[in-house]
């Protein structure tokens, strides 16, 4: 390499620097000629194209579909942010989280305290710009998950996952009771008031409704925040995560750091839930702290299981598909007659709709591990061999 | 201090059914290495199956009596149900991450949960029983019939636990396989059927402490919020002592009922009903001194 990078002669030296960002051979795109070629954030050209295509179609949809549909959408990306960060805890660094709606709910009532309204029933602080409260809504929840880290470090597998659970119904209680802040059980608060260089994302512009307006914050956001986990997973910390996941005494052997690796994980995994707590709610307008409860943390864990653990793509798409899961699930009563619409009859669709919550990850588990992502790999690899089947 | 003892011994009472409930998670851990999320939707399912043998009963039968025909047929069939989710969804399972298993279980106990609740209803459902909350007279302290019940149940399901793995050729195969799941194959134990047994005698276990559970006010589609109490209870005892899920089981009976009376005079700062929340700070602060709770055995790592 020296000697060839101090030569006189051009032609090696152009050499030597393909070699090192690794020229790529046409027709084998799974052909890596250098580490850094297959760390890269899009590794292979198809991946660079698709995501191009499927984010000029997304950018699209905000002109075609209705607002409802939209609102819907725009849940859908504040909820994938959610899993993003679960699955960078939980996928990537192998800590089993029951605990992600505690700190979802940390995020909520930050952000809508900083852009409250000082004279409100509850804590206000009047700041609405989104670049004040969103930051701080992922900062205060990683902060907490930083003090929970260090029950985290001592804890392996099962004993974590209950510990979480428990912080979650601890959590609950502290929503319920701190009523300054909250609005107490069964009354709730306003959430954070969105609104960026002027722009009032609540109220309909003279370009665009608020529901567009929405959507194209939340999808820019997501794209912010999967590029940032995608970029984590590929970083020196990422791959600390990875190796924690795989075997932890291994790379503890490895000079990892558990604790400081397991603490940063939850941090980062924190910070990710406390932001997604703070944009669906100030989507939805309006939450009580019965919100954050143990179904929302299983949804989660429902989002990363059935998109795919471990992978970034995966965890958007769970989180897409279980968001509009109640939207599909709303049709059926109109094809199934003995499926009511109404909650106090039985069955009803929103029964229906948990089973299929259970249903879902018992079935993935059982039968897809990697989840939708898994599918795709399949679906991809039939066709790369057709039509042969090996 | 009469009214101490009395909040002990109420403490006692609902502990025993948390102690029940913790013995169910521990076997299946015990055996198969999982805890098993799916035990909130048994014992939601006992009590059910509970609320409807016991009145076609009752006819017949007076109601102490059927009380306890209906709990045993209950148990039954939730064993059967029990042997029936591991067969077809934990079966399939051996070898993989016990992570994954445990959110299979979570899977399992939505979906139960939820059919259950279907046969419920919006109300509570009544369970007959000659008890109800009929207050005895007991060394000059006055406590709940229930509460007495529910302990007479525990101290006898604890003997007979005792008795099988003790005495018999299932209890020693299942203390075989949780000592030594290879070593108990080539012995000839035949580990499936343990892994079915445990569930089957966890699902029991389940129904009993919800019928139980039930006594006072019915069973509603709420009840199964209480099994999740008995988690704190296995890890205050270490996840696979059975001698600690009963320990801890009475341990955060007895502290919930204590919080439950007292907080509100010492330390109102924490908020109404802050007892329903102790087990897990409880859980909390034990664990940050014993990583693997009272009676549990450190997990040996090697490498």
């Amino acid at each position: 390499m020296t000697t060839l990078s101090t030569g006189s002669d051009r032609a090696p030296r152009q050499a030597a620097t393909r070699a090192r960002r690794g020229a790529r051979l046409s027709g084998r795109p799974q052909l890596y000629r250098s580490y850094a070629q297959e760390l890269a954030l899009f590794n292979t050209r198809p991946k660079r194209i698709w995501v191009g295509i499927i984010v000029l179609a997304a950018l699209g949809l905000s002109q075609m579909l209705t607002d409802n549909h939209l609102n819907t959408l725009a849940l859908a990306y504040a909820f994938a942010i959610g899993a993003l960060g679960l699955n960078i805890i939980t996928g990537l660094a192998g800590q089993v989280s029951l605990g992600h709606a505690f700190f979802l709910g940390v995020g909520a009532y930050t952000a809508a305290a900083i852009s409250g309204d000082p004279d409100g029933r509850t804590i206000g602080f009047g700041i609405t710009n989104i670049l004040v409260w969103l930051p701080a809504a992922g900062l205060v929840a990683g902060l907490a998950g930083v003090l929970v880290a260090p029950l985290a470090t001592r804890l392996r597998g099962l004993y974590l996952a209950i510990v979480t659970l428990g912080l979650v119904f601890i959590g609950e209680h502290l929503f319920r009771e701190w009523s300054d802040l909250t609005g107490g059980a069964g009354v709730g608060r306003e959430a954070a008031v969105p609104e960026l260089f002027g722009i009032e994302f609540a109220r309909d512009g003279d370009y665009l409704t608020s529901d567009q307006k929405f959507y194209l914050l939340m999808l820019v956001l997501l794209l912010v925040f999967a590029l940032g986990a995608r970029n984590l997973a590929r970083s020196r910390t990422g791959r600390s995560f990875a190796a924690v996941r795989d075997r932890d005494m291994a790379a503890e052997m490895m000079a990892i750091n558990l604790p400081r690796a397991k603490t940063v994980a939850f941090a980062i995994s924190s910070f990710y839930a406390g932001c997604s707590g703070a944009l669906i709610y100030s989507i939805i307008g309006f939450f009580e702290p019965s919100s954050f409860g143990l179904l929302l943390s299983v949804q989660f864990i429902a989002m990363v299981l059935i998109g795919g653990a471990g992978t970034v793509s995966g965890a958007v798409m769970g989180a897409l598909f279980i968001t509009l899961l109640p939207t599909l699930t709303r049709e059926l009563p109109a094809y199934l007659p003995f499926i009511s619409g109404q909650v106090t009859d039985t069955p009803n669709v929103f029964q229906l709709e948990q089973v299929l919550y259970g249903l879902l990850i018992v079935g993935f588990l059982l039968f897809e591990p990697r989840g939708l992502f898994g599918i795709w790999i399949r679906i991809r690899n039939y066709w790369k061999g057709w039509p042969f089947s090996y | 201090m009469t009214q101490f003892l009395e909040v002990v011994l109420r403490g006692l009472g609902s502990g025993s059914i948390y102690a029940l409930l913790a013995l169910g998670f521990v076997i299946i851990y015990k055996s198969t290495g999982v805890i098993s999320f799916a035990q909130p939707a048994m014992m939601l399912t006992g009590a059910t199956i509970t609320s409807y043998v016991g009145p076609a009963l009752g006819v017949m039968l007076f109601t102490g009596f059927s009380f306890f025909v209906s709990v045993a047929v209950a148990a039954l069939l939730t064993a059967v149900l029990a042997l029936v989710i591991e067969r077809g969804a934990i079966r399939p399972m051996v070898g993989r991450p016990a992570f994954v298993v445990a959110i299979i279980t979570i899977g399992i106990d939505i979906v139960v949960r939820v059919v259950t609740s279907g046969f419920i209803g919006l109300g509570a459902r009544n369970i007959p029983n000659p008890w109800g909350l009929e207050r005895v007279e007991l060394a000059g302290l006055r406590v709940q019939e229930r509460h007495l019940v529910s302990l007479a149940t525990l101290a006898l399901v604890v003997a007979v636990l005792f008795w099988f793995y003790r005495y018999t050729r299932h209890g020693l195969a299942m203390r075989a396989a949780a000592f030594d799941q290879e070593a108990a194959l080539t012995q000839g134990v035949s580990v499936g059927s343990v892994f079915a047994l445990s569930w089957a005698m966890a699902g029991a276990l389940a129904a009993v402490a919800g019928s139980l559970l039930a006594i006072s006010a019915g069973v509603d589609r709420q009840i199964w919020i209480v099994a999740l109490v008995a988690l704190p209870a296995i890890i205050l005892g270490g996840l696979d002592s059975l001698e600690g899920a009963v320990v801890g089981g009475l341990a955060v009976g007895v502290v919930e009922a204590l919080v439950g009376t007292y907080q509100r005079d010492y330390a109102p700062w924490l908020g109404d009903n802050f007892a329903v929340v102790s087990p897990y700070v409880l859980m909390l602060l034990v664990l940050l001194a014993k990583p693997y709770g009272i009676f549990g055995t450190p997990e040996v790592r090697r490498v």
